[in-house]
C-alpha cells in the first residue's frame, strides 16, 4: 500500500514541525508540514491525509497561557474536521505545545500548568509507556523511552488521575523523577479510544542512536528511541 | 470614555512568581513577610454583553488552572503596565482570540497586579516592586487600579526641524553635540558643518542624526579604522595599521581555502564541505542589558539571528557569553543607578532563554564570568551560526529595485541605540537611556525566517534594521547606488512619531530586502502565508544619493559618499603595554585537595547545568555534543558538536575568554584565549585545518592611551595567533567604552574582555569525543607543556596574587602541530576521552573529568616537578586524554614526545594524586554542582 499521508500542523510560533516532519520520515509516513491558518482555510485537508502531529513551540508566544490561541484557531477553524478525522480512528498526536493544544481545545482530559519550579527547563528523561492504556501510540512499547523534555508549562493538572488511569487514558509516566511536578507522574495521556495522544517530552527528538546523550558510552539504542511511538502511530494508520 | 472591562486572572495553585519576587527580595536584604500574590489582568475596550464577557473570559483563563473575574479587586495591590507604545505582545493576541470569537474590540492592554500581606505597608511594597519588579525603562505602576496606556499620551509632533549648523565656532558645535546626545567628535561636527556650509542650506534633525548614527563608534568603528601613533613598544614610537586593517590582512595572508566571505555585510561565511556554507557573527549587546537586562540581552539574541539571517543564511544556534558582578556584592557596595548583579544575571538569562526557546534554536555554547569589574558594565556577548546551500552572494541592491521593509512595524523603542553605546554609564543612565531599550518578540522573528528562507532568487541584496535602524539598513544597502524612500510608507505601531524617529527607531524583527520589481509580488505572497507585513518604501535610485521625504518634503537629501566616506579619520594616541615576560613565578599551596575543591566551586569554573537547563539546547535534534555530558549530564563538555539526524559530517563551536590574563598581558591573552576557542573544538574531534574565528572586543575607553595600548596589543595578539594556527578571523564586533563613572567621579571600565569563537568542521560526527571519563584502567596522558605561569590564573582569583605575579601563560608554539596529530589519533579511534586544560589548571582538569564520568582516577606522574606548578599553573596548548592500555603505543606513536603519562583510570570513585590527600569524587561533584546540587549558576 503507499505510504501513509501525514499532516504537521503548525502555528505561528511552533518551531519543531521539522523535528517531527523528519521523525514522520524515518516512520516512513509522508508528511507536510500545513500552517493552522491554511487548514482553517481548508479543512478538508484533514480528511485527505491518515495521521496528523500538532508540533511543538510557542505558538502565539503562549500568550494567555501555553497553547491557547492556537486551540481557539483549531476548535473554532477546524472543531469538525478534527472530530470526523478522530472519530475515523486516525491518529493524531500532539506534543509539548500541541499536547497543551490538545487539552485546551477539548481533544484531550486535564491541562497543563507552569512547572511546579516555575522555570523553562531543557533535560532528558525517561518514559514508562503504560502497559493498561489504550493507546495506539504507546501499545506494546515495554522499554523506557528516551527522550528531552523542553517546557516551561509542563506540569500535567487532572482532578481524577486514578480515574483517568482505570479507563486506560494516562500512557506514559515519567520515570524515576517527575521534572515538572505532573499529577501521579504522568507525562502523556490519550482520549478514550486510545487515538488521540498529548505528551510533554519530544520523542521527536529520538529518532537516531546519536542524539542519546550518552550515546559515546554505550546509552540509548533502538529499544529507548522516541521514533517508536511514530512507528506506532504509522503503523496504526497503515492498518485502517 | 469608551466601554472599558477589566479581567482578572489569578491561578489556582500558588503563583510561582509570588515565590520569585520574595526570593529576588531577600536577594536584596530586603525581607518580605507573608506570602505575595501575583495576577494577570486584561484592559479590553469594546461595548462587551455578558455573554460576550463569559466567552471571552473562558477562552483566557482555563479553569482547571485559573480563575478569572470582571470585577473589581477588593483588596489593595500595585499594578503594573506597560509604559505608552512598549510593545505588549499578550494584548495582540488578546485582540486575535476576540476576533475569533466574534467578539469587536477597540483596544486591549494587559498589566501584572502584586498584591502583598497586610504586614507590608506601602513603602516597603513600592520598593520591592522598584528593585525586583517593575523596570522604570518600560513600565509605569502604582496602588490600587491602574488605567491603561493610552497611545495619545504618547508626545511627539511630526515634522523635520532645521537645525543652523553653518558658521556654528567649535562651542556651538559642541553644544550642539551635547544637545543632541550625538556623541560625535569635533572633527566630525565640523566636517558636518563643512559641508552643509558647502551645500549652502542648513541641516535637518533627520539628516544629523542620520549621520550621529552611521558615524558612530558602534556602526562606523572609529576606533578600530584610526591611525594610531603607539609609544612605550620596544622599537619606540610607530604608527600602526588601523586595527581593522591587520585582522583583515591576517585573514588575506592566511587565505584559508574554506573562506567566502570575511570582515564583509552582516557575518562571516565559511565553506568547509562543498556545498554548504555556514555563516557566523557573534555580537555585544552590553549598554542594553545593563539598564534592561531581559530586553537587552532578549534582543541581542535577536539581533545576532538577524545578522545571520542578513547574509540569507538559516540561522541553526545560538551562543552566550555572559559576564557579570558579583552575585553576592554588598547592598552597600552597590553603585548608585546600577541594578544588582543578581538582578542583572536573572533578567539576562532570562532573556537570552526567552528569545533562543521560542524563535526555536538551541542555545548551545557560552561562558559565565564573574567580576567585580562587570558589576555596572555587565558584558552580553550574543553569537548565531546559519547554514545555507552554497550559492553566491547577493551583490545588490541595483537601480530600480524596490526598498522592501519586512517584518514588525515601527515605533519609539531604541530610539539612539548606536550612540547610546558610545555613552559612558553613570547613576542616571537607566533614565535617561530608557529609549535605547528595544523590547523582543522572537515569534515575529520566527516568521521573518520562515517567509526568508527559501526566497534567496526574489531580491538582489538584505540586510538587517539593527542599530541605527532604516537609517543604517537603507543607509549601508544605498552606499554607491542611492535610494529614495517616503517615511510616510513606513508601518507603524501608533501615531506622533517624529520622522526622524520613524528612520532611527530601533524596533525590533526588521529586515530590509532590495526587490527586483518584478519578483515582489512573489515575495509579498510568501510573506502573506506566514503571516509578515510588506512595506515599499521607496527605491534604488541609482543616482548614489540618499532622499527621504516625510508628508512630501525632503527630510534627509545627502550624497551617500559623504555620508560613508566623509568621516575625517580618527587620530589616536596608544601607549603599549609592557607586561613582565621574565619572571617565572611560582606559588606555594599548602591545602592542594582543598584548593581543587575551592576552585571547582568558584562562579567561573563551577557548574552552570542550572543556566544550561533554561535553553532548549535539544531542539533540531542536531545536538550530538551537549554542553552538559557525562553519567549524570552534570559534566560541562569543551565545545558542542552539531550535525543533522543522518549526516556523517558536523560543526563544532568552542569559546575562548579570558579577561583576568588581559589585566597582565593583553597580547598574552588574545593568544591563550585563541589557542582555547581552538583547543576546545580538537577537543571535541574537530578537524585543527579547518576553523574560521570571531573576535568580539569589549573594552574600556580607548580615548585613554593605555586603555588603547592594551587593545593594540590583544590584535597584534590575535593576528599573531590566527598566522599560527592558519585559523582566519571572518567577522567580529567591537564594544568599547564600557565604563561607569561613579558617585565618587572615578572611572571603573571592564577589564580587557576578548571573546573567541571558534567554528570548525567535525568530518566524523559519530565518533565525538567528550570529557566523561569511561573506563576503569584505561590510561591518562597529558598533552602539551607545563610551564610556571601564574599571572591571571584562577588561583591567584582565589588566593591572592604575589607583589610580582610574574608571567601570564604564553603561547605554545608546537601546539598547532600537537593539535594535527592529536587530531588524526582521534580519527583512529585511539582517543577515549578529552578535555581541555584551562582555568584552574590540571587539577581542575582531573577533578571535572572524574566527576563528569563518576569514575576515580590515580595519578603517579605530574607534569612538572613543583606540585603548585602541576597542579595550578594555566599554561596554554594543554589536554588530557584518556587512552585504552593497548592503544598507548600507537597513540605515543603519534602524538611524540609530547604526550606524557599521568595515571589510570579507577573504578573506586576517587581522585588520587601523588602528594595529595586524595578526593572522593562525589566531593568534587558537590564542589563543582553547589550543595543543592543541580547547578547553582
Amino acid at each position: 500500500m503507499s505510504k501513509v499521508r501525514a499532516l504537521v500542523i503548525a502555528g505561528p510560533g511552533t518551531n519543531r514541525d521539522h523535528d517531527a516532519e523528519l521523525a514522520l520520515h524515518l516512520a516512513g509516513a509522508d508528511p507536510r508540514i500545513v500552517l493552522a491558518s491554511e487548514l482553517v482555510a481548508r479543512p478538508t485537508l484533514l480528511d485527505e491525509v491518515d495521521l496528523a502531529v500538532v508540533a511543538g513551540g510557542f505558538s502565539y508566544a503562549d500568550s494567555l497561557g501555553a497553547g491557547r490561541m492556537l486551540a481557539l484557531d483549531l476548535a473554532l477553524g477546524v472543531g469538525d474536521a478534527l472530530r470526523r478525522f478522530v472519530d475515523a480512528g486516525r491518529p493524531l498526536i500532539g506534543i509539548c505545545n500541541g499536547f497543551q493544544v490538545l487539552t485546551a481545545a477539548g481533544l484531550l482530559p486535564g491541562a497543563l500548568g507552569h512547572n511546579s519550579h516555575g522555570r523553562f527547563d531543557c533535560r532528558w528523561v525517561e518514559l514508562d509507556a503504560v502497559p493498561a492504556s489504550t493507546s495506539v501510540w504507546t501499545a506494546g512499547i515495554d522499554d523506557p523511552i528516551h527522550c528531552p523534555i523542553a517546557h516551561g508549562e509542563g506540569r500535567y493538572v487532572h482532578p481524577d488521575p486514578s480515574a483517568l488511569a482505570a479507563a486506560g487514558q494516562v500512557a506514559l509516566r515519567y520515570r524515576n523523577s517527575n521534572p515538572n511536578g505532573s499529577v501521579a507522574d504522568i507525562a502523556g495521556v490519550c482520549d478514550p479510544s486510545g487515538v488521540v495522544l498529548g505528551l510533554m517530552p519530544h520523542p521527536e527528538n529520538h529518532i537516531v542512536r546519536r542524539q542519546h546523550p550518552r550515546h559515546l558510552r554505550g546509552g540509548g539504542g533502538t529499544a529507548h528511541l522516541g521514533l517508536r511511538l511514530f512507528d506506532n502511530g504509522v503503523r496504526h494508520a497503515k492498518g485502517l | 470614555m469608551a466601554d472599558r472591562h477589566r479581567l482578572t486572572i489569578r491561578t489556582i495553585d500558588p503563583d510561582h512568581r509570588g515565590t520569585t519576587i520574595r526570593t529576588a527580595a531577600a536577594h536584596l536584604g530586603i525581607d518580605v513577610p507573608g506570602p505575595v500574590e501575583v495576577a494577570d489582568v486584561i484592559h479590553v475596550e469594546g461595548a462587551l454583553d455578558d455573554a460576550q464577557r463569559t466567552r471571552l473570559a473562558s477562552a483566557m483563563a482555563d479553569p482547571l488552572l485559573q480563575v478569572a473575574t470582571w470585577d473589581a479587586p477588593a483588596s489593595d495591590g500595585i499594578e503594573i503596565t506597560y509604559l505608552p507604545g512598549v510593545t505588549d505582545t499578550a494584548a495582540d493576541a488578546v485582540l486575535h482570540a476576540a476576533g475569533q470569537l466574534g467578539i469587536e474590540l477597540s483596544s486591549a492592554s494587559t498589566a501584572r497586579r502584586i498584591e502583598f500581606g497586610s504586614a507590608v505597608d506601602a513603602d516597603l511594597a513600592d520598593e520591592v516592586v522598584r528593585r525586583v519588579v517593575a523596570n522604570s525603562v518600560i513600565e509605569r505602576w502604582g496602588h490600587g487600579v491602574l488605567d491603561p496606556p493610552h497611545l495619545d499620551d504618547a508626545p511627539g509632533h511630526v515634522d523635520a526641524e532645521l537645525i543652523a549648523v553653518r558658521g556654528l565656532d567649535d562651542d556651538g558645535l559642541l553644544a550642539l553635540n551635547a544637545a543632541r546626545s550625538l556623541y560625535l567628535d569635533l572633527e566630525e561636527l565640523r566636517a558636518i558643518r563643512d559641508e552643509f556650509e558647502r551645500l549652502g542650506r542648513d541641516i535637518t534633525d533627520v539628516e544629523i542624526e542620520t549621520l550621529a548614527q552611521t558615524w558612530s563608534e558602534h556602526c562606523a568603528h572609529k576606533t578600530f579604522r584610526a591611525a594610531i601613533d603607539t609609544t612605550g613598544g620596544p622599537g619606540g614610537p610607530v604608527e600602526v595599521a588601523p586595527l581593522l586593517a591587520q585582522l583583515r590582512a591576517c585573514t588575506d595572508s592566511i587565505d584559508a581555502p574554506f573562506v567566502r566571505s570575511a570582515f564583509v555585510g552582516n557575518a562571516g561565511v565559511v565553506e568547509f564541505t562543498e556545498g554548504t556554507t555556514i555563516a557566523l557573527k557573534a555580537e555585544t549587546h552590553n549598554h542594553p542589558s545593563a539598564v534592561e537586562p531581559f530586553g537587552g540581552a532578549n534582543t541581542g539574541v535577536g539581533g545576532v539571528i538577524r545578522d545571520v539571517l542578513g547574509i540569507a543564511h538559516r540561522p541553526i544556534a545560538v551562543t552566550d557569553v555572559l559576564c557579570f558582578g558579583p552575585t553576592d556584592l554588598p547592598l552597600a557596595e552597590l553603585p548608585d543607578g546600577a541594578l544588582h548583579p543578581r538582578r542583572i544575571r536573572e533578567g539576562v538569562i532570562d532573556g537570552v532563554a526567552d528569545y533562543g526557546n521560542k524563535i526555536g534554536l538551541p542555545t548551545v555554547a557560552g561562558a559565565i564570568l564573574y567580576d567585580p569589574a562587570y558589576t555596572t558594565n555587565p558584558l552580553v556577548f550574543a553569537g548565531c551560526i546559519g547554514t545555507a546551500p552554497s550559492r553566491a552572494l547577493h551583490d545588490g541592491p541595483f537601480a530600480g529595485d524596490r526598498v522592501i521593509v519586512l517584518g514588525g512595524a515601527t515605533g519609539r523603542d531604541g530610539i539612539r541605540g548606536a550612540t547610546f553605546s558610545s555613552a559612558t554609564m553613570d547613576a542616571t543612565t537607566g533614565e535617561v537611556a530608557g529609549a535605547s531599550v528595544q523590547i523582543g518578540d522572537p515569534i515575529v522573528e520566527k516568521l521573518l525566517i520562515d517567509a526568508l528562507i527559501g526566497a534567496e532568487e526574489l531580491y538582489s541584496a538584505i540586510t538587517d534594521c539593527g542599530a541605527g535602524g532604516l537609517s543604517s539598513a537603507i543607509g549601508e544597502m544605498a552606499e554607491g547606488v542611492g535610494a529614495d524612500v517616503d517615511l510616510d510608507l513606513v508601518q507603524r505601531k501608533y501615531p506622533g512619531l517624529d520622522p526622524w524617529e520613524v528612520w532611527l527607531s530601533e524596533a525590533q524583527e526588521r529586515m530590509v530586502v532590495a526587490v527586483p520589481p518584478e519578483h515582489l509580488a512573489a515575495l509579498q505572497t510568501r510573506c502573506e502565508r506566514v503571516g509578515v507585513r510588506v512595506a515599499d518604501v521607496g527605491a534604488f535610485t541609482g543616482d548614489g544619493r540618499l532622499v527621504v521625504r516625510h508628508q512630501g518634503n525632503v527630510v534627509v537629501g545627502l550624497d551617500t559618499g559623504f555620508l560613508h566616506d566623509g568621516r575625517p579619520q580618527r587620530r589616536m594616541p596608544a601607549v603599549l603595554p609592557t607586561p613582565n615576560r621574565h619572571d617565572h613565578v611560582g606559588r606555594v599551596v599548602a591545602d592542594p585537595a582543598g584548593t581543587i575543591l575551592e576552585l571547582l566551586a568558584h562562579p567561573n569554573i563551577s557548574s552552570k547545568a542550572g543556566t544550561i537547563h533554561r535553553y532548549d539546547h535539544e531542539i533540531l535534534g542536531a545536538s550530538v555534543v551537549r554542553p552538559l555530558v557525562g553519567a549524570r549530564a552534570d559534566g560541562h563538555a569543551d565545545g558542542v558538536v552539531l550535525a543533522d539526524p543522518g549526516a556523517t559530517e558536523g560543526i563544532a563551536i568552542g569559546i575562548g575568554v579570558n579577561p583576568w590574563y588581559g589585566l597582565h598581558d593583553p597580547e598574552a591573552m588574545a593568544f591563550a584565549v585563541i589557542d582555547e576557542a581552538i583547543r576546545n573544538v580538537v577537543a571535541v574531534g574537530a578537524d585543527p585545518s579547518r576553523v574560521a574565528l570571531l573576535d568580539n572586543f569589549s573594552w574600556g575607553d580607548p580615548r585613554r592611551p593605555s586603555t588603547l595600548g592594551e587593545l593594540v596589543a590583544a590584535v597584534d595578539g590575535c593576528c599573531a595567533a590566527a598566522l599560527m594556527y592558519d585559523a582566519p578571523f571572518v567577522s567580529g564586533k567591537d564594544s568599547l567604552n564600557n565604563e561607569y563613572v561613579g558617585a565618587d567621579g572615578q572611572r571603573h571600565a571592564v577589564p580587557p574582555t576578548l571573546v573567541i569563537t571558534a567554528v570548525a568542521h567535525v568530518p566524523d560526527a559519530d565518533h565525538c569525543v567528550t570529557p566523561d571519563l569511561a573506563e576503569p584502567g584505561n590510561v591518562l596522558m597529558m598533552i602539551g607543556r607545563t610551564e610556571v605561569e601564574f599571572a591571571g590564573s584562577h588561583l591567584d582569583l582565589l588566593a591572592g596574587a604575589p607583589a610580582n605575579p610574574g608571567v601570564t601563560p604564553a603561547a605554545d608554539r608546537d601546539a598547532p602541530e600537537t593539535y594535527r596529530r592529536l587530531h588524526s589519533a582521534m580519527r583512529s579511534g585511539l582517543v577515549m576521552a578529552c578535555h581541555d586544560v584551562s582555568e584552574g589548571g590540571l587539577g581542575v582538569a582531573l577533578a571535572e573529568m572524574c566527576l563528569a564520568g563518576r569514575l576515580g582516577a590515580a595519578i603517579d606522574e605530574l607534569p612538572h616537578d613543583d606540585l603548585a606548578t602541576a597542579l595550578f599553573s594555566e599554561s596554554t596548548g594543554r589536554l588530557v586524554v584518556e587512552i585504552r592500555p593497548h592503544d598507548v603505543d600507537a597513540f605515543t606513536t603519534v602524538m611524540g614526545p609530547t604526550a606524557t603519562r599521568l595515571g589510570v583510570v579507577t573504578d573506586d570513585s576517587v581522585l588520587a594524586i601523588a602528594g595529595v590527600e586524595p578526593i572522593a569524587v562525589d566531593r568534587l561533584a558537590e564542589a563543582f554542582n553547589g550543595v543543592s546540587g543541580a547547578g547553582a549558576r
